[in-house]
Formats: structure tokens, sequence, C-alpha cells
């Protein structure tokens, strides 16, 4: 049996949270004995093999749906579906046994379409998986985008499941290289059949649409020594064409804008928090002045946004951004699950807050208490002492 | 345009989370219940559409005889009509969710249908693609920019865009179509006097959505993630404690 982890790329290789898929598709392969596979839609160098193989995954397949390029949700599923029907050239990897793709807005909709595809369930924001029995998977996902987690069994073959971007550190759950299974230890080289032996999966497509495409290999190779478990030189990539429906290509992604943004939300080192709290739009004057001493950004809670007092994009939490900084600041903000499930991946949480028993005081790291409008200017005063300025 | 828009009634929680003793569900004893964020501003929309370019908005939600109260939510937002499949408050699963909103729909001659990215609640992210699939349906997801232009008939069509790493991407998809936004799209209106007083003198259609079939997916128990003990230290109050507070984030590296 396989696990397939379905991998979105970006200039630099596999995105972040692909590579927490993959590595959670690793941790349930490797417990339950089954190979682990990636697949991607792009040429098959978009991957490097070493992020692959660093995780366990010796099969690559660089996915190419017939017809026009570019993102389109429903042709990717019935691509995606059509390989875990059956893996061309799977090299002894078996059926395929769950699909994973990281809970990003492409992954949840590709998983969609596959579960409205398939008629199967689809597990989302899954943080644990294991394997309870043939076709029956158990599983942690979130609710309350974190807030509350779930143990639920998902009977399906294959199982659909999502993985949440907090679910599993990126660097640490690397399953250590002789994890591979033996059932996928054949030597990649003599595995690989004549080209048009494996017919892709819906047959429409007339064969010849597979071909082996090692990286490190041409077709001609002469076989030679396995090459070590865990080296990108372990990993065999081959591109397979997939043919769709025409109706699967209807909706498709068109060039995208580029937006130019500040230091963004997201990603920001220092974010400095403002809720109900700072009451009013020219209350943030503050926050803005802090925020740029310290190189951060602003981030608000809901009710800051739904009064329209700042833009949408700025809000943290569950229907907002979620943000990962060294430090968060939270400013008269009384720290609603909504908004926590936002920050929760801070290192540090600082609360100001005029109340000692408002929720964020308990889930901080540090409290102080008082009036922001006092406490801020003061903390600006500070700063700009400290710099040596005025 | 006959849009139609379907909202999920869930409790609405402050501070904390809590569970029925047998972690089955959350207790909503001590809380009032809401709409995903989504949601309302999928109705926002919804009437920005009709205003603009005529037509009703329906809302459609599945839950307990309860849930009228969120359709009355709605309707005080714009919309002009309200469905309720009744349920016996048993929670549905995204697969059998679908299937009855599906049935609901279908010979409706709707334009677009609407939904919120996910539910806030179970979070599934699923159900408005499985209804696109079933009805036949184009379907886009985590909107949040939409136009649309209707035409006679089949000529209408939308255009949909999203962030995507920072940036923007955009689909054109022919109407009817299915759409889910999230929040951000709009800024909803607050409901006006008279729009809460036709609320409550609406009719809300009631229908049966049938038994619930099995879930592949089904669900153990319920858990609240170990919170971190109180552990915020203190560092004083008001504008005494800004010397300490500076010295926390000089050790935390984050002065420059
Ligand atoms: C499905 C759903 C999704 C949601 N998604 C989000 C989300 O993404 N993000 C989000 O933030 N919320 C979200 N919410 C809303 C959330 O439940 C809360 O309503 C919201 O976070 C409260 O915002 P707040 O803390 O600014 O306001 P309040 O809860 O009103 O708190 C204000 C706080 O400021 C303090 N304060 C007042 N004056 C001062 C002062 N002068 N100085 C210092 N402190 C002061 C008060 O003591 C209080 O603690 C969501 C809700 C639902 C139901
Ligand atoms: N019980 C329900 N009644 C009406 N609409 C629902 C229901 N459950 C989900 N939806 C809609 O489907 C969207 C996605 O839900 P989900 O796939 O469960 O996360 C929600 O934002 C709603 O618009």
């Amino acid at each position: 049996m396989t696990v397939l982890c379905l991998i979105e790329t970006e200039p630099g290789g596999a995105s972040e949270a692909s590579l927490r898929a993959l590595g959670m598709a690793a941790g349930l392969a490797e417990r339950s004995g089954e190979a682990l596979a990636a697949a991607w839609f792009g040429p098959p160098g978009a991957v490097p093999p070493g992020d692959l193989a660093a995780r366990g995954t010796r099969l690559g397949y660089a996915l190419a749906p017939a017809g026009p390029g570019g993102y389109a949700p429903r042709a990717w599923a019935r691509a995606l579906v059509h390989l875990s029907a059956r893996l061309p050239d799977g090299a002894g990897a078996g059926p395929v046994s769950a699909v994973m793709a990281a809970a990003t807005d492409r992954g949840s909709e590709v998983l969609a379409h596959a579960g409205a595809i398939t008629g199967l369930p689809v597990a989302a924001n899954c943080v644990a998986v294991t394997r309870a029995g043939p076709g029956e998977l158990r599983l942690t996902r979130q609710r309350w985008a974190g807030s509350l987690l779930e143990d639920a069994v998902l009977r399906a073959s294959p199982a659909l499941l999502t993985v949440a971007a907090d679910a599993v550190p990126p660097a640490d759950a690397v399953p250590p290289a002789d994890a591979v299974p033996p059932a996928d230890a054949v030597p990649p080289a003599d595995a690989v059949p004549p080209a048009d032996a494996v017919p892709p999966a819906d047959a429409v497509r007339p064969a010849g649409a597979v071909r082996g495409a090692g990286p490190s290999r041409g077709p001609g190779a002469q076989p030679e020594a396995a090459p070590a478990p865990g080296t990108a030189e372990s990993v065999r990539v081959q591109v397979v064409e997939q043919a769709v429906e025409a109706a699967d290509l209807a909706v498709r992604a068109s060039e995208s804008e580029q937006r130019r943004d500040g230091v963004s939300l997201a990603t920001a080192r220092v974010v400095v928090g403002g809720g109900r709290g700072v009451g009013g739009p020219e209350g943030f004057a503050v926050l803005e002045e802090l925020a740029s001493l310290l190189g951060g950004a602003v981030g608000v809670s809901r009710v800051v946004t739904s009064q329209g007092w700042r833009p949408h994009n700025q809000q943290v939490g569950q229907t907002g951004t979620k943000i990962t900084p060294d430090v968060y600041l939270a400013c008269g903000i009384s720290g609603a699950i909504q908004h926590m499930a936002g920050c929760q991946g801070a290192k540090t949480i600082i609360a100001v807050n005029t109340d000692p028993g408002a929720p964020i005081v308990a889930k901080a790291d540090y409290a102080v208490i008082g009036d922001l409008h006092e406490v801020l200017p003061a903390l600006v005063a500070a700063l700009r002492e400290r710099a040596g300025g005025p | 345009m006959e849009v139609c828009v379907c909202v999920k009634r869930v409790p609405m929680v402050g501070g904390a989370i809590a569970l029925t003793p047998d972690g089955q569900a959350v207790d909503t004893s001590m809380s009032g219940f809401t709409v995903s964020p989504h949601e309302e501003c999928a109705v926002e929309e919804a009437v920005r559409i009709t205003e603009r370019h005529g037509g009703t908005v329906t809302v459609l939600t599945l839950g307990p005889p309860e849930a009228e109260q969120q359709l009355r939510d709605m309707l005080a937002l714009g919309a002009g009509r309200a469905v309720l499949l009744a349920t016996d408050g048993t929670e549905r699963g995204p697969v059998a969710t679908a299937a009855a909103i599906t049935a609901a729909v279908r010979d409706r001659g709707f334009d677009l249908l609407l939904f919120g990215n996910e539910a806030a609640d179970t979070g599934g992210y699923q159900v408005p693609v499985r209804v696109a699939h079933a009805l036949g349906l184009p379907c886009v997801t985590g909107i949040k920019r939409l136009e649309v232009t209707p035409g006679a008939g089949a000529a209408g069509r939308l255009v949909a865009g999203r962030e995507y790493r920072g940036s923007l991407e955009s689909f054109e998809l022919p109407l009817p179509a299915v759409v889910s936004v999230k929040e951000g799209i709009n800024l909803p209106r607050y409901p006006s006097l008279p729009g809460r007083l036709r609320a409550r003198r609406a009719s809300v259609e009631v229908l049966d959505p049938g038994p619930a079939p099995a879930e592949g997916l089904r669900t153990e128990r319920l858990r609240v993630p170990r919170a971190p003990a109180s552990r915020a230290r203190v560092l004083g109050s008001g504008a005494g404690a800004v010397p300490a507070l500076v010295r926390v984030l000089d050790d935390l590296g984050v002065l420059r």
C-alpha cells in the first residue's frame, strides 16, 4: 500500500506547507509499513529530489493534465484521483491507501473535488493520523480553526485528508532514512518497465503517456546498485500525463496580479495587535508608530474590522490571518478563541489590558494591566529615547 | 439574478470552549448562536448583487428548528426568502449536508449559489464543491473578490478572485455557478430597523431533508487542546510597567 501526498510547488521547490503534509504522510507510511509517493503539477525538476528523500519518499510523479496549463481545481483533482486509482509503474508500491495534501486554499479545494468525484469522505485539517486497520484510519482533526480537536475514524479507500498548517514542525517530521518500507526497496532502474507497458489509469489517453523521467538517469541507463535510501539519487520521478474531462478545465486560474505590501502580517517578526479597546480608527496611530519602531506589522481583532476601523487584511484569527511572530503585543483584545486561533503560533504573547480577568491575560506569557492609551505612548517614548531619538 | 446563500447555525463561543460531559458536542447551554463571518459576507455579497442586478436572495440552512433564528438574522440583512431543512439537531457530515442542500436547490433555477469557505465549527471545507458536482455546475472556493455579469440565460458569467501567495489569482465562470467566499470580500451592513421588522414577519419555508445517511468519517469524541496553564507574568500596571516591558522586549531580541 502507498500513501500519496500532493505537493504544491513554488519557485524554490515544494512549499513549506506541503513539506509538512509530506512529513505527516511519511509518519503514516512509516508506522503502517507502507510506501510513500509524492505528486505535483509541473515539470519533474519542480521539487528537488533531496526534499523528497529526506522524508523517505522514493517515488515522485510530475503530473501534467492534458490541456492548457495553470491551476484548474477540478482537473488537478481528476488527475490525482486517476493517479491514486493506479500508480503507473509503481515499482511494487501497491495501491494507494491515502491521499494527503496541505490544508491550503488549493490543497483543500483539490481534495474537496477529489471527494466529490469519488463520493468519498474528506477529513480536513488533520493534525495526527494512524492506521487502525485495512481501509480504516484513526485521526485527529481541527475544528474551530484548532480551538477544538476531533478524534475520528475514517473508513474509506483511499482516505482523503488535508493536513493542518500547524500539524507538524517541518524539520522534526523527517523520519529516519532506513524507515523506507521493504516493499519499495527494489532498485528503481530494474523496475522500470517499457514505457508503453502501463497505460494511464484512465486509459482515455493512448499508451505512451507515462515516461520514466528519473532526473539522474536516462531511459537507457544501466541498472546499478540501489542508491542508499534517503539520498536524492534514490528518488525516481516519472512524468505522468493524465487525461481529464473538458469540463474539468472550464475553471482555471488566470494570471495573478502582483500586490505590493509593507511588512506582511503573516510573516512579521513582531505584531502589534489592537482590539475594541483601541476605541476607534484614530487610536491606531500609536500602534502604527510602535509597529514601525519594532519593524513589525499591525494586527487587529474582528471587532476592529467589522467596525470598519481597519481593513480586513489586518485581521488576526479564525477568519483572518494566522500569524507566527516572535512577539505578539495584544492591546485591548479580550482573547476570544477565534482570535487566539490566529495567534497561537506566536512565540511570546504580551497582553496590555485594563481587565486582569480578561481571557487573554491567562493565555499570554506577559501582561501589563492598564489602559493602552497610557501604556503605548509611554512605550513609544521609551523606545525612542533608547534609540537616541527625540 | 436569483441567488441562494447557504448558512450554518453554530454556537457563539467566547474566551473558552466547553464540551458536554460525554465529549460529543460543544456545551451550548451558556452560549448564543450565530453563522460564520464568511457566510454573513456571502449574504451581504448576494444582497449587493441583487441590489445592482435585480432578483431575490434566498437563504437556506440545514439544522434544528431553532436555526430559523439565523435565517431571520439573514433576512434582516436583506435576504428575501428563507428555507429551513429541519433536522432533529443531530450533526450531519459534509456528504449528507451537501446531498440535502443539493436536493433542496436543484429545481429552483438559481443563477448563483453562494457559500462560506468553511463552516465555523466543523470546518469541513467541502460542502460547496460537493453541491457543485452534484448539480454539474462550475465552482470556485475561498473567494475575496466577485464580479457578476448577468446575461440572458446561460450567457451570464462571473469573475472571482482570491489571494494566492500574496498576489491575486482570478477565475472566470459561466452562470449558473457555485462560489464560496471568505470574510473580507465586503463589510456586511448592520441590519436596518425596517429590515429587522420585515425579517420578524417573513415566513420561513420548512422542508424535511429526510433521514441522515451514515458518514464515512465518524466522530469518536471532541477534545479541548491542552491550553498552557495560566502563565502570564504580570509586568506591572499602567505606564509604570514600561521599563519592565522594554526589558522583556530586549530579552526577546526584538529591539533594534
Ligand atoms: C465563527 C467566528 C469567527 C471569528 N473570527 C474571528 C477572527 O478571525 N478574529 C477575531 O479577532 N475575532 C473573531 N471572531 C470574534 C471573536 O469571537 C470576538 O468577538 C472578537 O475577537 C473580540 O474582539 P476584541 O477582543 O477586540 O473585543 P472585546 O471582546 O470587546 O474585548 C475588548 C478588550 O479590550 C479591553 N479594553 C477595553 N478598553 C481598554 C483600554 N483602554 N486599554 C486596554 N484594554 C482595554 C477589555 O478589557 C477587553 O478585554 C469570530 C467569531 C466567530 C463566531
Ligand atoms: N448545515 C448547513 N446548512 C447550510 N449550509 C451549510 C451547512 N453546513 C455547511 N454549509 C455551507 O457550506 C459551507 C462550507 O461548509 P463545510 O464544508 O462544512 O466546511 C459553509 O460555510 C456553509 O455555507
